[in-house]
């Protein structure tokens, strides 16, 4: 069962289309192929929420549809929720 | 190419549509209770009452104008019964509407009172139902249309599967040559560098950035931050982080292929065909009418949460692929797309769902917001009346 999608296969996070609990091992799908991915969540992540697809530095560009949609604030792990307490907008 | 057809109304300019309404539109606010009058007394027409039309100037009653007269000459209105309290500004939406060779009459209470006008529009109204009826649809080919998008109540579902299953459909109507609009200035804000390299033109792309800048300073000048409000709480208990990721969502929806042909002024119909922005407001039922007066005929809204908008005259096609909406207000939904979330469907899939109901509804099928009764025809006001 695809737990998470990812709009692009240059993109730093999926998005769940089911809640995930930390410790499962989930398969997600890139949109628009055949690929699966398969990772180990370290946190809750609710349904609509994101999931880290690879270890991100404090302060880098997030990368969601192909294109920057904030940077990080703190160091994310593979498998970690990213919202508002890790990644904040380049606006303001 | 292989272009689609559908029987739809042709109309006297040669405009396409796929309705046949005949409506009885008021110029003003205290005009709406004669027109309520003859749209009860004469079956098969539609009343379209809304607030404004006294004492608005400048661009404003500019806007009204156009907006009235567009909605008259909308190729799915096959006539129109115009109702005004006065000659002159009456006479103005009437001899914009008839420039499409359409039937369309007059009237003005003063002078008459309610009474008398509304005897006289019934029977012309009477008389443009039968003319209208026995109108007959013919066959005619898809890129004859203008197509419009807008969403509403979004959330992770739209920016995952509604909104980019219309862009993929818009991907594929843009090389068959129709016209398609988009619009909502303010909800491109953070993705509106994205837009503007979309352009066509240079040209295109700084009147585009006039626009949206335009849009950002008068939010600015009301005192409004909207760094403090954007995302919403709402946004964000969804799971949307940024502003930029709420934008790029909504941006899905024209697609991969089509690039800007000209930026639009509220209610402007365009010069060409192809994708073309309009400046409008957010708001569903300003937006969608917007849209209508610039004469597009049927309308794609994909919802997150479930807004249930509808328009008098232009069929909205309500798409979702959130789970709980699709259950829980069935009635709404014209297109579900929740395979996308289970990975079952992708995005050509959807696409493909998307075109087939837009065929059933271009040769008549009723949009669920048609049968529910939704006409919400909302008028875009730019400032306050004299």
């Amino acid at each position: 069962m695809i737990k998470f999608l990812v709009h692009d296969p240059e993109d730093m996070v999926g998005v769940a289309v089911a809640d995930i609990e930390a410790g499962e091992t989930v398969t997600g799908k890139i949109q628009d192929s055949d690929q699966t991915i398969e990772i180990k969540a370290v946190s809750n992540i609710p349904l609509g929420h994101k999931i880290a697809l690879k270890d991100i530095a404090n302060g880098e560009r997030m990368i969601k549809y192909h294109i920057p949609v904030g940077k990080t604030v703190a160091d994310i792990k593979k498998g970690e929720h990213v919202h508002t307490h890790n990644l904040k907008t380049e606006r303001w | 190419m292989n272009i689609p057809t559908f029987m739809g109304y042709r109309r006297e300019n040669g405009a396409v549509g796929c309705r046949n309404h005949v409506i009885i539109l008021p110029v003003d606010d205290i005009s709406n209770a004669a027109c309520e009058a003859v749209a009860k007394h004469v079956q098969g027409t539609m009343a379209l009452p809304h607030p404004y039309g006294r004492l608005q100037f400048g661009e404003d009653l500019d806007l009204h104008f156009r907006t009235l007269i567009g909605t008259g000459c909308n190729p799915n209105v096959a006539a129109v019964v115009v109702i005004g309290i006065e000659p002159n500004w009456t006479n103005l939406v009437v001899e914009g509407i008839a420039k499409t060779g359409k039937p369309v009459a007059g009237f003005y209470i003063e002078r008459h009172g309610d009474f008398k006008t509304v005897e006289m529009a019934s029977w012309k109204a009477k008389e443009f139902v039968q003319y209208a009826t026995e109108l007959q649809r013919t066959e005619c080919k898809l890129n004859e249309l203008t197509v419009s998008t807008k969403c509403g109540e979004s959330d992770t579902t739209s920016g995952l599967a509604a909104n980019p299953s219309i862009g993929r459909l818009y991907d594929r109507l843009d090389p068959m040559g129709l016209t398609l609009f988009f619009g909502e200035t303010s909800e491109l804000t953070g993705g509106e560098h994205l837009v503007a390299e979309r352009c066509a033109t240079p040209e295109v792309r700084e009147k585009f950035m006039q626009t949206w800048t335009a849009y950002d300073e008068f939010i600015k000048s009301q005192g409004v931050d909207l760094c403090g409000t954007q995302p919403t709480q709402g946004n964000i208990a969804g799971g949307l982080t940024t502003i930029e990721e709420k934008a790029l969502g909504n941006i899905q929806k024209i697609g991969k292929v089509a690039k800007v042909q000209s930026v639009l002024t509220p209610a402007e119909a365009p010069q060409g065909k192809g994708l073309h922005f309009m400046d409008t407001s957010s708001a569903a039922a300003e937006c969608v009418t917007l849209m209508a007066a610039a004469g597009s005929v049927l309308h794609f809204f994909p919802t997150g949460q479930g807004n249930i908008v509808g328009n008098p005259i232009v069929p909205v096609i309500k798409v979702s692929a959130n789970p709980i909406t699709v259950e829980t207000m069935s009635e709404h939904i014209d297109v579900e797309l929740t395979g996308i979330l289970r990975g079952e469907m992708d995005l050509d899939g959807a696409a493909d769902k998307l075109m087939e109901m837009m065929i059933r509804t271009l040769n008549g099928r009723n949009t669920n917001a048609e049968t529910l009764g939704h006409k919400e025809f909302v008028l875009t006001k730019l400032y306050r009346s004299a």
